[in-house]
C-alpha cells in the first residue's frame, strides 16, 4: 500500500487537502495527514513515499491521484527539501511541522520529540534556565524581551503555585506560525511548556487560543490528554479566547483566563511576579516557547550560532498580503527585507511593482522599497522606526492608499481597543475622524460650539491641511507615549510611517524630516 | 472650619522599608511600595491625575500622571510606579505638559462643556485638571463621535448617574468591587463603546446596588453625584462627627452650607470605616429635618388626651413634681429610667446618674438589655470584661472567620465590606445560621461550611464544635495552661467530651449534618487566626449567655484570643450600645461594670456625687413593666428608646405602660411608646450636639454639633434641667466636663477627655495609665480576670416549642437599608428598598399553605397575631419563617413571647413558635392599634390657655 502525506494544516484544508486527501485513500493509499510545509503556492501537497525518500507534488487536486501516484504529474516538485524556498531554511521550530503525523506519539518521539524536556529533566532548574539565557531567545511575540531573564524572575520570586501561560491569541493580521506548529506539531509546544514549567517550578500551565483557531484548539486538546503521562507533574489546560485582539495582550489574556473582562494591566507588578491569579507566571508565546526544546536538545550555543545582531536564532517569518511565495519561511536573523520580499516571497501575486510592506502585524510600520536594505533584526527595525513583531511581512503592490491604510491602523485601533486607556480609547475615534478629514481634504472649520460667543479661547477659523496633520501627528504621540500598552502605543507606527513614507497619499508635499532620505 | 477637600494621595499606603529619591529636586523617603505619585504628594507635589485616588490600588488609566525617570524609557505613569532608592523622577518638563495637555484634549472632546452650571462645579477634578495642564483649545472640535446623549438614571433617590459626564475613570467600578465588594457596577461594552452600567445594564435602583455611596465617592466629577448637592449647591465647611446608626461607628464629614447639612462623606482616617459608609449613614440622615419631629415639649393628663404643647420651663417642673409626687405616695423605688444607647456616652451617664443621685435608686436598663446584656454577662464571666476583643482592623489577619447568629452585609454593612475584602483574600468562612445569609454565598465569596442549624439550638452546635476540639487533640494545650484556670478547663474539657455532645449524636436536634459540623470545627481549629463574630442570633435566646460562654470556651481552646487576627468580637447593633453599657446603664452596675453592691466603688461616686448610694440592684426593664403592673411602679423616664416597639410581647409592655402616672418619653418623633406617655420631651440628633460613642471595637468618637439643637437644647441639657428641677445642682456647660467626670470616676476611661480625643481622633478603651494608647486588643498577655475561665455549657432546650397549633419557628432580624424600630429610616428615602416587613417563607411551607408570593399572611404565636406580606425563598429552611421588625404597621413584636435569656433576661426574639395561614388584610390587633395610636397622637391645635 501506498503511503502519501497530506496536510490537515487549515489553510491546506482551506486549499482543498481533505477532498485530495479522500481521493487518494479512496485510490487505496494509506494517507497521512500532516502539518504543512509552509508554502501555500503548492498546496494541497502530496508528499509520496517511495524508495527515494517523499516525492512531493502540488499544487494537486482530487483528480490527480493517478499521475501523482505513477509519477508523471507536472506539478512533481521531488524532494521538498531541494525546492527554493525550502533549501534555504534553517527549521528549528517547524522541523516536524508537515513531516508527521501531528497526534502521533510515536511519530514525535521518533523525530527527536522529547528529547530537549528529557534533557530539562536532567538539569537543575536554574540549569534550564541558564541554558535559556545563553542561547540569547528573545519573545517571540513581539517584544523582544530575553525569554531567559523572564524565567529567572518566576524562579526566583517565592510562591506556592507558580504559572505557564502560553499566548496562542495569534491576532495580528498576516501572521500564522504558532496555528501552523499548534496544527503541525503540537507536541512540540507542549515540550516546551513542560521545560519551562520545569524550570520556573511551576506545575501547572494554559495554553490561551484565540476562537478563531478551531483545529488548533481540537489538536492542542487531543495532543494534552495523548502527552499528559509523558509530561507528569506538568498539566495543562486549554482555553479559548473571545475575540478580543488585545486578549493577545499578556496581562489581558490573564484577566481573561481568570474569567474577567479582557482588560489592561498597568505593569508593574509584572506577570513574572505577579500574574495570573497574582501568581509568579511565565507568559510567552507560542514560538518563544516552542523554541526553547531545540535549545535544550541541542544546547545554547547552536542556537545562538544563528542570528543577527542581538537577535539570536531563528525566526519563522509569515510572508502574506499580494505576494507569490506566502507562506512561513524559518530562518535564522539577518537576511535583509527586499531579500524576504522579492527573492523568497518572489515579489507580488499579481505582477506589479511592490510599494510598501508592513512587518509586523495591524501595528508595524510600513516600509517603502527604500528600505529594502534593512536586516531582518530587532534593533535595526526599532531604529529605522518600526519592529519586527511577530514577524508578519504583508506586502502591497503599487495600487495601495497608503492614507487608506493609515486609517485602517486607527480604525482597528477604535475597533479592537480595551477601552482602559484614554489616549487608546478616545484618540483611536478622533484619529480615524482626522484621517477622514485629512484624506477627504476637508479639513475642519470651526463648529457650532467654538463660534459660540461664550467661548473665548476655541479657535474659530478654519483650520489648515497642514494643521490637521500636525494634530495628527501630536495625537500619534500622546497614543505612542501615552497609552497603556501596545495595541494604543504601536497604532502610531503604521500611521506615521504611512505620513512619513508616502505623505503624497495624504494629499500633502509636506515631508517629514525623518523620511527626508 | 473652611471647606477643604480632603487631600488625595492618589494611591494608599505602603508599610516597607525606607526608600529615598529625588523628585523635582527634592529629595523624599517613603515606604517601599509607595507609588511615585504618593511621594510627591507627601512633598506637595501634585502630579496630575484623574483615575487614581488613594482608597483604591492603582489603576494606571488615565494617562495625565506620567513622568520621566532618569535612566528609564518612556514616560511611565507615577500612580503604578513604586519608587526606588536613588531614582530620579521629573514631574514638570515640556515633554510631560505635551502629553498631558493631549490626554486631556482628547477627555474634552468627549464631555459637556456646562462647566458652570454643572452639579460638580468647583468639586470636579476633570476641571481641576483641565486647569492644571493649560487646555485652552480642543484641536478635534465638539462635534465628533461622543456620549453626551446619554439619558440620566436618577431611580437612585439618593444620587444620580449622569453618562455624558462619566470619564470612565472605573474609580466606581473599583471602589464597587475592592471597598464595598458588591460587584455591581461594571465597564459596558470596550473601546470609545465603554461604558458604566449596574448590573446588567439595569438603572441604578433595580440593580445589585446597595447604594453605599462608595462609588459617588470615588467619582472625580459629576457623574455620580449625590441629589442634595444638584439641589443645595457644594458645600462652604465641613465638620468631623460619628455616624448614629449602628454599632460600627463610622466617621463622617458632615458637610454643611450654612447650618444646612449638603452631604455626609465618610472619613478617611476614620479608623472603624476607613473612608466607607453605608446607605444609612451616607444618605438616611433625612429625618434629622424631617417634618414629623417634634420641636415643642408636650403634656397631657391622661393618654386619651389630646398632646398640650407647653414651655420647657412647665414641661420640665411638671417632670419633676410628678416624679416627687410618685415617690413621696410610693416610695423611693416607684421610678426608674431607661438609658439610651443612641445618645452619646455623657448623655447615657447623666441618665444613670439622674436616676442614682436624683431618684435613689437604681432602677436604670437600657436598650442592651434586649441585646447584648448576654454579651456582658457571657464575656466578664469568662475572659473578665464586657467587650469585644479586638479591633475591626483585626479582621484583615484573620484566616478563618466564623460567623454566628449575624448577618453583616444588613446589620454591619461597613464592617461585613472589610470582612468580604479578607474573605477575597483567601481567608476562610464558616457561618452558623438558620438563614442562608448573602455572606454564604456572594460574588467571590462562598462560606467553606454553613452549618444550618434550627433556632434555638446554638448551644448544642458550638459544644460540640467543641467536643471534637478536645477528642481529636486540637487544643492549644500550651495556651491553656498558661492562660486558663486549670480546674475550669478540666471540668469542661471532660464535659464536652461526653458522647452525648458528639456532633452525630445531636444531628437529629440541630438538623446539621455532624460530618460538616466537624469539618468546620477542625478549620476553625487548625486553620491559622481564628475570628468569631456574633450576633443577636447568639445572645437573644433562653440560653444567650450560654452561647456567648461556649464561643468564649472554643475560643480560649484554639488558643485564639491575646492577639490580632483572633478574638470574639460581638457586632453590636446601636451606634452607642457599648458606650451605654460601659457608662452604667444596668441595674447592677455603676460605669465601669462595677456592682453596686460594691461598697468601695460606691463610695468613690458617693463621694463626688455628695450622695448616699442605693445599695440595691434595681429593676429591669421587664421588672419595671412587671412591677407597674403590679401598682408598686409608677413613673419612667424613657430617653430615645421605644420600647413599645422594640421590645418583646408588645401587649405585656403596653399593660405595663399604661399603668404608670407618669411616663415621660424623650424622643425625635412620637414613636410608639409616646402612645402611653404624660410628658413627651423633644430630642436632639446626632448634629445638633456635642459628644462621645463609643463602637463595637470599644472605640470612644467624637460626635460634633454641626448645627443648633431645632428643639432648644441638647439631650444632656434637658437631662440636667430635670436633674436641677429635682434639686441636684449640675453646672455642666459642656459635654468635655461630663468626661472628665466619667474619667475621674471610671478607671477604664482614666486616660480620656476631649482634648485626647481632638488630637488623636479616637481611643480604644481601657486607657489609662496601665494602657496609655488605648487597647486595641485585649487580653493581650493575661486576661483581664487573671485565668481564662472555661464554663461548662449544658444545652437545655427552650420552653418555646413547635407543636401541632404552632408548628413553624420564627425568627427575627434586620434589613441593610431599614434601622431597627426605623423610625429614622422609614423618615428617608430608604423605603425605595424596604417599604414594609415581609414574612420569609419556604416555599414548600408556602406551598403546603396555599400561599403564593406577595400574599397576605397571618402570623400568629400564643402571644399574639400581625399580618404581613409573604416572601417566598428557600433563604430559609423548610419549618422557618424569619421577618424584619421595622415598621411598626406589622408590630412583629406582637408575635415574640416573654421567654428570656436564664442569666440577663435578655429576650428569645430568635425563636417564636408560630402558625402562617392565609389573610385578607389586618388582624384586629393591628386595627385596634392603628386606632388607639392615631388617637393618642393627636396634638391640640389651640394654644390652650395658662
Amino acid at each position: 500500500m501506498t503511503r502519501v502525506f497530506i496536510s490537515r494544516d487549515m489553510a491546506s484544508v482551506a486549499l482543498g487537502a481533505d477532498t485530495v486527501a479522500e481521493a487518494f485513500a479512496k485510490a487505496g493509499c494509506e494517507v497521512v495527514r500532516t502539518g504543512s510545509r509552509g508554502l501555500f503556492a503548492i498546496e494541497p501537497l502530496v508528499e509520496v513515499e517511495t524508495d527515494a525518500g517523499r516525492i512531493a507534488y502540488g499544487p494537486i487536486g482530487p483528480g490527480d491521484v493517478k499521475a501523482v501516484l505513477d509519477g508523471t504529474h507536472a506539478n512533481r516538485i521531488g524532494p521538498i527539501g531541494e525546492h527554493p524556498f525550502f533549501s534555504g531554511q534553517q527549521r528549528f521550530t517547524f522541523a516536524r511541522c508537515g513531516v508527521i503525523d501531528p497526534l502521533s506519539m510515536r511519530g514525535y518521539a521518533a523525530n527527536g520529540g522529547w528529547k530537549g524536556l528529557d534533557a530539562a529533566h536532567a538539569l537543575s532548574p536554574q540549569e534550564v534556565v541558564d541554558a535559556v539565557k545563553a542561547s540569547g531567545l528573545r519573545g517571540r511575540g513581539g517584544a523582544g524581551f530575553p525569554t531567559g531573564i523572564k524565567w529567572q524572575t518566576v524562579l526566583d520570586t517565592p510562591a506556592h503555585e507558580k504559572f505557564i501561560v502560553c499566548n496562542a491569541d495569534e491576532g495580528d493580521s498576516g501572521t500564522f506560525a504558532d496555528r501552523m506548529l499548534m496544527e503541525g506539531d503540537p507536541f512540540h509546544l507542549i515540550e516546551g511548556m513542560a521545560i519551562a514549567g520545569h524550570a520556573v517550578g511551576a506545575r501547572h500551565g494554559f495554553i490561551y487560543i484565540r476562537s478563531e483557531y478551531p483545529f488548533a484548539v481540537e489538536t492542542m486538546h487531543e495532543a494534552i490528554a495523548r502527552a499528559a503521562s509523558r509530561i507528569e507533574p506538568f498539566t495543562l489546560e486549554v482555553r479559548v479566547g473571545a475575540g478580543a485582539y488585545v486578549c493577545g495582550e499578556e496581562t489581558s489574556l490573564l484577566d481573561s483566563i481568570e474569567g474577567k473582562r479582557g482588560e489592561v494591566r498597568a505593569k508593574p507588578p509584572l506577570p513574572a511576579i505577579e500574574g495570573l491569579w497574582g501568581k509568579p507566571t511565565v507568559i510567552n508565546n507560542v514560538l518563544s516557547l516552542s523554541a526553547v526544546p531545540f535549545i535544550l536538545a541541542e544546547g545554547p550555543q547552536a542556537y545562538a550560532d544563528v542570528g543577527f545582531g542581538r537577535s539570536r536564532g531563528t525566526m519563522p517569518i509569515q510572508i502574506a498580503g499580494n505576494v507569490k511565495n506566502g507562506g512561513l519561511y524559518e530562518v535564522g536573523f539577518g537576511l535583509t527585507l527586499g531579500e524576504l520580499v522579492n527573492q523568497i516571497g518572489g515579489g507580488t501575486a499579481s505582477g506589479r511593482p511592490v510599494r510598501a510592506v508592513q512587518v509586523g502585524g495591524p501595528l508595524g510600520a510600513y516600509f517603502p522599497p527604500s528600505m529594502f536594505h534593512l536586516p531582518f533584526d530587532y534593533e535595526a527595525f526599532a531604529e529605522a522606526g518600526g519592529l519586527i513583531g511577530h514577524a508578519g511581512i504583508t506586502v502591497f503592490d503599487d495600487t495601495v492608499d497608503m492614507a487608506k491604510m493609515a486609517r485602517f491602523a486607527m480604525e482597528f485601533c477604535a475597533v479592537e481597543s480595551c477601552g482602559k486607556c484614554t489616549p487608546c480609547r478616545i484618540g483611536s475615534t478622533r484619529g480615524t475622524e482626522l484621517i477622514d478629514r485629512i484624506v477627504a481634504k476637508a479639513p475642519r472649520k470651526a463648529d457650532t460650539v467654538e463660534t459660540l460667543p461664550q467661548m473665548r479661547n476655541a479657535g474659530t477659523a478654519a483650520r489648515t491641511h497642514d494643521e490637521e496633520i500636525e494634530l495628527l501627528r501630536d495625537l500619534c504621540d500622546t497614543m505612542k507615549h501615552g497609552s497603556l500598552c501596545a495595541l494604543g502605543g504601536f497604532t502610531p507606527y503604521p500611521v506615521l510611517s504611512a505620513l512619513d513614507h508616502f505623505p503624497e497619499d495624504f494629499g500633502s508635499a509636506h515631508v517629514h524630516a525623518a523620511a527626508a532620505e | 472650619m473652611t471647606f477643604t477637600r480632603e487631600k488625595d494621595f492618589g494611591t494608599p499606603a505602603k508599610h516597607g522599608e525606607t526608600v529615598s529619591l529625588t523628585i523635582d529636586g527634592q529629595p523624599v523617603s517613603v515606604p517601599a511600595g509607595t507609588s511615585i505619585m504618593r511621594a510627591a504628594a507627601m512633598v506637595d507635589t501634585a502630579i496630575p491625575k484623574l483615575c487614581a485616588t488613594d482608597s483604591l490600588e492603582s489603576f494606571g488609566s488615565c494617562r495625565l500622571c506620567l513622568v520621566e525617570i532618569e535612566g528609564r524609557k518612556g514616560y511611565p505613569a507615577s500612580c503604578t510606579t513604586p519608587v526606588a532608592p536613588e531614582m530620579v523622577v521629573r514631574t514638570e518638563t515640556d515633554k510631560l505638559r505635551k502629553l498631558r495637555r493631549g490626554v486631556m484634549e482628547l477627555y474634552i472632546s468627549d464631555h459637556p462643556l456646562d462647566c458652570l452650571t454643572c452639579s460638580a462645579n468647583g468639586d470636579c477634578e476633570l476641571q481641576d485638571q483641565a486647569g492644571a495642564v493649560g487646555l485652552r483649545d480642543v484641536r478635534f472640535g465638539y462635534e465628533g463621535a461622543n456620549h453626551l446623549e446619554g439619558c440620566k438614571d436618577e431611580s437612585n433617590p439618593y444620587f444620580t448617574f449622569d453618562p455624558a459626564k462619566c470619564i470612565v475613570c472605573s474609580r466606581c467600578v473599583r471602589a464597587c468591587d475592592d471597598v464595598q465588594g458588591t460587584l455591581a457596577l461594571t465597564v459596558d461594552g470596550r473601546g470609545f463603546a465603554s461604558k458604566i452600567a449596574a448590573s446588567q445594564g439595569e438603572d441604578f435602583l433595580s440593580s445589585e446596588c446597595v447604594s453605599c455611596g462608595a462609588c459617588v465617592q470615588a467619582c472625580p466629577t459629576s457623574a455620580l453625584i449625590e441629589n442634595t448637592v444638584i439641589d443645595k449647591g457644594t458645600p462652604d465647611k465641613s465638620v468631623v462627627t460619628t455616624c448614629a446608626y449602628c454599632g460600627v461607628g463610622c466617621t463622617f464629614r458632615a458637610e454643611m452650607r450654612g447650618e444646612d447639612l449638603v452631604r455626609m462623606v465618610p472619613w478617611k482616617e476614620g479608623k472603624a470605616n476607613h473612608g466607607h459608609s453605608c446607605v444609612k449613614g451616607r444618605f438616611a440622615w433625612g429625618y434629622a429635618q424631617h417634618r414629623d419631629r417634634i420641636l415643642n415639649p408636650m403634656v397631657r393628663t391622661s393618654v386619651d388626651e389630646p398632646w398640650r404643647e407647653v414651655s420647657w420651663e412647665e414641661a420640665i417642673t411638671h417632670v419633676a413634681s410628678e416624679f416627687r409626687r410618685i415617690q413621696s405616695s410610693y416610695g423611693t423605688r416607684a421610678i426608674g429610667g431607661i438609658t439610651s444607647s443612641r445618645c452619646t456616652n455623657e448623655e447615657t451617664f447623666l441618665v444613670q446618674k439622674l436616676i442614682r443621685q436624683g431618684f435613689g435608686n437604681n432602677n436604670v436598663d437600657t436598650c442592651a438589655r434586649v441585646c447584648h446584656s448576654p454579651t456582658g454577662y457571657g464575656l466578664k464571666t469568662t475572659f473578665g470584661t464586657s467587650a469585644g476583643t479586638q479591633d475591626f482592623d483585626s479582621v484583615e489577619q484573620a484566616d478563618v472567620i466564623l460567623v454566628i447568629g449575624a448577618n453583616p452585609t444588613d446589620g454591619h454593612p461597613v464592617f461585613a465590606s472589610r470582612m468580604k475584602r479578607r474573605l477575597r483574600e483567601g481567608a476562610r468562612l464558616i457561618v452558623v445560621d438558620p438563614r442562608r445569609i448573602d455572606l454564604v454565598r456572594s460574588p467571590h465569596i462562598e462560606a467553606a461550611y454553613h452549618l444550618p442549624l434550627q433556632p434555638g439550638t446554638n448551644v448544642a452546635l458550638l459544644t460540640a464544635m467543641a467536643h471534637v476540639i478536645v477528642t481529636e487533640g486540637l487544643v492549644d494545650e500550651a495556651y491553656v495552661r498558661e492562660r486558663c484556670d486549670g480546674e475550669a478547663y478540666a471540668e469542661w474539657a471532660a464535659f464536652v467530651s461526653e458522647p452525648a455532645r458528639s456532633p452525630e449524636a445531636i444531628e437529629e436536634l440541630t438538623g446539621v449534618p455532624a460530618a460538616d459540623l466537624r469539618a468546620a470545627a477542625r478549620l476553625y481549629a487548625t486553620g491559622g487566626n481564628g475570628a468569631i463574630y456574633y450576633g443577636l442570633g447568639v445572645t437573644e435566646h433562653s440560653q444567650g449567655s450560654s452561647t456567648v460562654m461556649a464561643i468564649a470556651n472554643l475560643a480560649m481552646a484554639t488558643g485564639n484570643v491575646g492577639k490580632p487576627g483572633t478574638g470574639v468580637n460581638p457586632l453590636r447593633g446601636q451606634n452607642n450600645v457599648q458606650g451605654s453599657c460601659d457608662m452604667g446603664s444596668f441595674p447592677h452596675e455603676l460605669p465601669g461594670y462595677r456592682h453596686v453592691s460594691d461598697n468601695a466603688t460606691r463610695a468613690l461616686f458617693e463621694a463626688d456625687w455628695g450622695v448616699t448610694l442605693d445599695a440595691q440592684p434595681g429593676l429591669r426593664i421587664n421588672n419595671m413593666l412587671d412591677a407597674a403592673t403590679d401598682g408598686t411602679f409608677k413613673g419612667i423616664f424613657i430617653q430615645g428608646e421605644d420600647i413599645l416597639q422594640s421590645d418583646p410581647n408588645t401587649k405585656h409592655v403596653a399593660a405595663g405602660l399604661a399603668a404608670m402616672e407618669c411616663v415621660v418619653v424623650q424622643d425625635l418623633f412620637l414613636n410608639e411608646t409616646a402612645n402611653y406617655a404624660h410628658v413627651f420631651l423633644p430630642g436632639s440628633t446626632f448634629l445638633e450636639k456635642d459628644g462621645t460613642f463609643t463602637n463595637a471595637e470599644r472605640r470612644i468618637q467624637m460626635v460634633r454639633k454641626v448645627m443648633e439643637p431645632k428643639n432648644g437644647y441638647a439631650d444632656w441639657e434637658v437631662v440636667q434641667l430635670v436633674a436641677n428641677a429635682m434639686g441636684l445642682r449640675w453646672t455642666y456647660t459642656h459635654p468635655s466636663q461630663i468626661m472628665d467626670e466619667i474619667a475621674r470616676l471610671t478607671p477604664t476611661f482614666a486616660g480620656v477627655s476631649f482634648d485626647v480625643l481632638e488630637e488623636r481622633g479616637s481611643v480604644q478603651w481601657p486607657m489609662n495609665a496601665a494602657a496609655p494608647e488605648g487597647t486595641p486588643t485585649m487580653h493581650l498577655d493575661q486576661f483581664v480576670r487573671g485565668k481564662g475561665l472555661f464554663v461548662v455549657t449544658d444545652y437545655v432546650p427552650t420552653d418555646e416549642r413547635t407543636g401541632p397549633r404552632f408548628p413553624l419557628l420564627l425568627t427575627t432580624g434586620r434589613i441593610l437599608s431599614q434601622y431597627n424600630v426605623g423610625a429614622q429610616t422609614r423618615r428617608t428615602e430608604n423605603g425605595a428598598w424596604h417599604a414594609e416587613d415581609r414574612l420569609e417563607i419556604h416555599p414548600h411551607d408556602a406551598e403546603n399553605r396555599g400561599i403564593r408570593d406577595g400574599d397576605w399572611v397571618a402570623l400568629r404565636s400564643r402571644a399574639g397575631e400581625t399580618t404581613l406580606r409573604a416572601l417566598i425563598t428557600d433563604r430559609v429552611a423548610p419549618g422557618v419563617v424569619y421577618t424584619t421588625f421595622h415598621h411598626p404597621d406589622t408590630q412583629a413584636n406582637v408575635i415574640t413571647t416573654d421567654f428570656s435569656d436564664w442569666a440577663t433576661n435578655c429576650p428569645e426574639y430568635k425563636v417564636t413558635a408560630v402558625q402562617v395561614m392565609p389573610s385578607n388584610g389586618p388582624s384586629d390587633w393591628q386595627t385596634r392599634y392603628r386606632e388607639q395610636s392615631d388617637r393618642s397622637r393627636r396634638i391640640a391645635t389651640v394654644e390652650p390657655a395658662e
